[in-house]
Formats: C-alpha cells, structure tokens, sequence
C-alpha cells in the first residue's frame, strides 16, 4: 500500500510538471504571437526597460565593479608566479565578456528584475487587474505580457555589457593603479586577445539567450501564481530558483557550442 | 419585465470539477433596467457574471447578451461584445502602476483613436460625474476604499458601455460611501440608457435602488421579484436574509460529526 501510494504521488507529480511546462510552452508562444503592440507602441516597450534595465542599473555596475576588482587580484596573483602579469588585461576581459559578464549579469538581472516582473503580474494578478483587462476586451497577453518580455530581451545584453565594462575598469583599478601593472601591456594585451566576433559577439548572444530565458521564467510565473499571498511568494522565489539554474545550465550548452572545438 | 431583454439566460449549469455551481437558471435582464442578483457567498454569483462576460463557458445552457449566444463566438467577436460591457470589480481592481487619470482614459487609448485633448476632457468629466475630478492626478494607492470604487465606476462607463455588472460593489464601504456608490450606480444607468446587473449580498442598500431580484441559493434561482415584493416575501430564505436572522434554513452550524463525540464526552 505505501509503495503505490508514493508511486501514485510520483506519477502526480510527473504528470503535474508536464503540463506545467506545456502550459508554459503555449504562453511562450502567445506572448511571441501577441508581440505586435510592443513594437508598434514601443512606448510601453521603452517603459517597462527603464523598470527592468534602468532600475537595476547601479546592482549590476556596483558587482561588475566588485567582480573585476578580485578578478585583477587574483589574476594579478596567479600570473606573477609565471612572471607574467602584463597579461592581466587579456585574463580580466576575457572573462568577463566570454563568462562572468553574461552569466553574473543574468544572475543579478533574474533576482532584482525577474523576481519584480513575477510579483508585480501575480499581483495584478491576485487583485483582479489581469481580469478586469481581459474584460475591457484588452488582451492581457499583448498589453501587460509582450512588452515586459521584450524588454527583458532587450535589456540583458546591455547590462551585460555594462557589467563586462565595469569590471574591465575595476581590474585596471586594481591591475594597474593599485598593484602598479604596466598600463601600456594591461591595454595592448587585451586588445590582442580578445576576438570581437569569438569572444564580444558570443558573450552578447549568451546574454540574449539569457534575457530570453529569465523573463520568460519570470512572467509565466507570475501569471500562473495562485492568486494569493502564498501563491505570489512562492512564485518569486520559484523565479529566481528556476532561473538560476537555467542560466547555469544554458551557460554550459552555449559555452560548448561556442568554445567546445577549440 | 416586458420590454426586449438585452441578456437571456437559459437552463443554464455550470460545473467545476464535477462540482455543480449553477443548476438550471433561468433569467431575463430587459433593457434600461437595473436587476440585483442576492445571495450568500459562494452560491455561484460570480460565476454568473462570469458567464456573461464570456470568461467562464457554460457545461449546459446559454446566456445571450444582445442576440448573440455568448459562448459561440470566436476571440475577435467576443472582444468587441466586451467593449460594449463594464464591469466594477470587487474591489474595484483598478491598475495601480497608472494614475486615476490613465486608469480612467485606459480604454479610451486602448479602444479609439482620439486625440490626447479630447481623452483629456472625456476623462475629466467622467470622474466629474463619480465626484472625483480633483483626484485625476493621484496614484490609486492614495485613495480611500470608496474614492477607489468611484474611479473605478468611472473606467467602468468610459466608453458608455450598454450592459454595466457590478460584482459587490458595496463590500468593505463605509455607509456614506456605500450610499453615493449605490446613488451614482443608478444614476449612470439612468444617465447612459444602460442595463445594469448588481451581484451583492447588501440586501437593503440595494432594496433602494434596483428594479428586479433574483435569490440565488446553492446555485439555482429560489425567489424572484420587485424589491416591494422581496420586502414582503414569507418565502423562509429570503426572509432569513432581508432580515439577518441567525437561524433559518442556511443553519449557522457548518455540518460536522456528533458534538459530544468530538468532545470526547461519554453519554
């Protein structure tokens, strides 16, 4: 009896988390389907950017900044035993365009903005706003959905790359003021090295796959959140959970794809 | 109730997960008039409302709102039967990343193609007509309970719809408030030439304005009338409500085991 109890509990839930990912697959494809107004009205695209991008500017240049600095540290240290830290530049910059910049931004972007779009659409949610729109015969999909999305989209990149930026100043900060690197070899060096289609380009298609992935995450949630506070917390924290994981395991296909050969 | 109806019920059931909600009702809303629909919580009123809106489909029955059998039409021709309806949500559900004023021009900018001047002063005196044009620049977070209702009954008719539905529309309303609300919901039916459907359980604020009850008790119609016939009814149920007494046929007591057995007590 307890066996097929659990099993029948098993198969539950197997059976829940199918439906689960095609009820999410048919969101997806609604939102994609409903995209029209978010690029005609771009203005609705252009505001929900300034609360998912411009909102979570200063979390993402404050950790590019931090990020870079240890990078030029333990860079600094590791190089130094093989004499040479003049490739402090390349080591710095490579990482961060090829890895950290896109994943840590992601990761950042996915609890501070991922985590707001899932609250704020559960709550819209839970007080009835989604309703009263579908009832004003305003297709909430198009209205509320599409546009959060594309933003989300749109911003990923940009903030990866500001974060990619914001560490390359903080390893100079470290590299070069502090430590006292050669400022002409910390400049050259990554200039050589880094590739702008191998490595730049690459890096901004991780973080677009990324922004696709998080915003994603964050709005079926949110508009699959049972309508009540138990239902809109653990939605946000599903968000960010499920998020996470995705970046990470998206990080290594994209990475395999993309540097696996060579 | 002779004139045309502009919604018609018809047998109509509605069951969620094997769980009937509605059994059978029947109901007819002419034009011009405003018809409460009573009744105790949970008993299928909402789900009513929904129907009619087209957000829930019937498992039997139909309801028809303008000629037209609801549940039968495609996306597009249910939207556009939509922008003839409003709808004031419970708790008035307005949007609250929006101003009272966007809330109010929402539909206005969704559905038309007016220029910004125009919305301007269709807003305006919307909200002049809920009391409310003072308020056009707050945030719905800075309202009262009853302003936010009033602006919401603003959005509801901005586009003088032809069918308004009220779901409790008098719930959580301080008796002043509660007055204006039920004052301003007739007035606009009046005013607009509209037909309006109150759903709420507040029996006497509603005795005063409305033209025609429906009782809904466990899902199916159990008493119908004027609200004078309603006052003088003998029928136990309505009688229990009108006046709020304790005990009647909807027992105070949710069913459960024997009293002393869950006490542990011997007999």
């Amino acid at each position: 009896m307890p066996i097929s109890t659990s099993l029948k509990k098993v198969g539950h839930r197997v059976v829940n988390a199918v439906w689960r990912l095609g009820f999410a697959s048919r969101f997806f494809a609604l939102t994609l389907f409903y995209s029209g107004p978010s690029f005609r009205r771009f203005h609705l695209t252009i505001k929900e950017m300034f609360f998912s991008g411009v909102m979570s500017l200063i979390i993402i240049l404050v950790a590019g900044m931090f990020v870079g600095m240890v990078l030029g540290l333990q860079g600094y240290e590791t190089l130094k035993r093989y004499g040479s830290e003049s490739a402090l530049g390349s080591l710095v910059a490579l990482s961060l365009v090829r890895e950290l910049g896109p994943v840590l931004a992601a990761l950042l972007f996915a609890s501070r903005a991922g985590s707001a779009m899932t609250a704020e659409i559960g709550l819209m949610k839970a007080t009835e706003q989604i309703a009263a729109m579908e009832l004003m015969a305003v297709n909430p999909i198009a209205r509320v959905v599409a546009p959060r999305f594309w933003a989300g989209v749109f911003s990923m990149p940009l903030l990866a790359a500001l974060f990619s930026a914001m560490g390359v100043f903080g390893g100079y900060v470290v590299g070069v003021v502090l430590i006292g690197v050669d400022e002409g070899s910390f400049w050259s060096q990554m200039q050589s090295a880094v590739d702008f289609q191998h490595d730049v380009l690459n890096g901004v298609l991780k973080s677009f796959v990324f922004g696709l992935a998080v915003t994603a995450i964050a709005l079926f949630e949110g508009y699959d959140a049972p309508p009540t506070a138990e239902g809109v917390s653990g939605a946000t924290t599903r968000t960010v959970v499920e998020s996470s994981l995705a970046i990470l395991i998206l990080d290594f296909i994209l990475t395999a794809l993309m540097f696996g050969g060579n | 109730m002779s004139s045309q109806p502009l919604v018609e019920i018809r047998d109509l059931n509605f069951a969620y997960d094997n769980r009937a909600i509605l059994k059978g009702i029947n109901m007819s809303f002419p034009k011009g008039k405003l018809i409460a629909i009573m009744g105790l919580s949970g008993c299928g009123k909402t789900t009513l409302l929904r129907h009619i809106g087209g957000v829930l489909r019937p498992t039997k029955g139909y309801v028809k709102v303008d000629g037209k059998i609801i549940h039968e039409l495609k996306q597009d021709e249910l939207y556009e039967m939509r922008r003839k309806m409003g709808m004031l949500f419970q708790f008035g559900a307005l949007f609250t990343d929006m101003s009272v004023f966007d809330n109010v021009a929402f539909q206005m900018r969704e559905h038309t193609d007016l220029p910004e001047d125009i919305i301007h002063d269709l807003v305006l005196m919307k909200l002049h007509a809920v009391g409310l044009r003072g308020t056009h620049k707050l945030m719905p977070a800075e309202l009262s309970g009853g302003m936010a209702r009033r602006v919401a009954l603003a959005r509801t008719v901005a586009l003088d719809p032809m069918l308004i539905m009220y779901d409790e529309p008098f719930a959580g309303l301080d008796p002043i408030s509660l007055s204006v609300v039920g004052n301003l919901i007739r007035q606009l039916n009046d005013a607009l030439g509209a037909t309006s459907i109150v759903v709420t359980h507040d029996i006497q604020e509603s005795l005063k304005i409305v033209d025609y009850v429906y009782f809904i008790s466990d899902g199916a119609i159990i008493a119908e009338g004027t609200a004078d016939e309603i006052r003088a009814s003998v029928e136990p149920f309505v009688r229990q409500f009108v006046h709020g007494e304790i005990d009647g046929p909807i027992p105070f007591h949710y069913p459960g085991g024997n009293y002393q057995q869950d006490l542990n007590l011997r007999a």
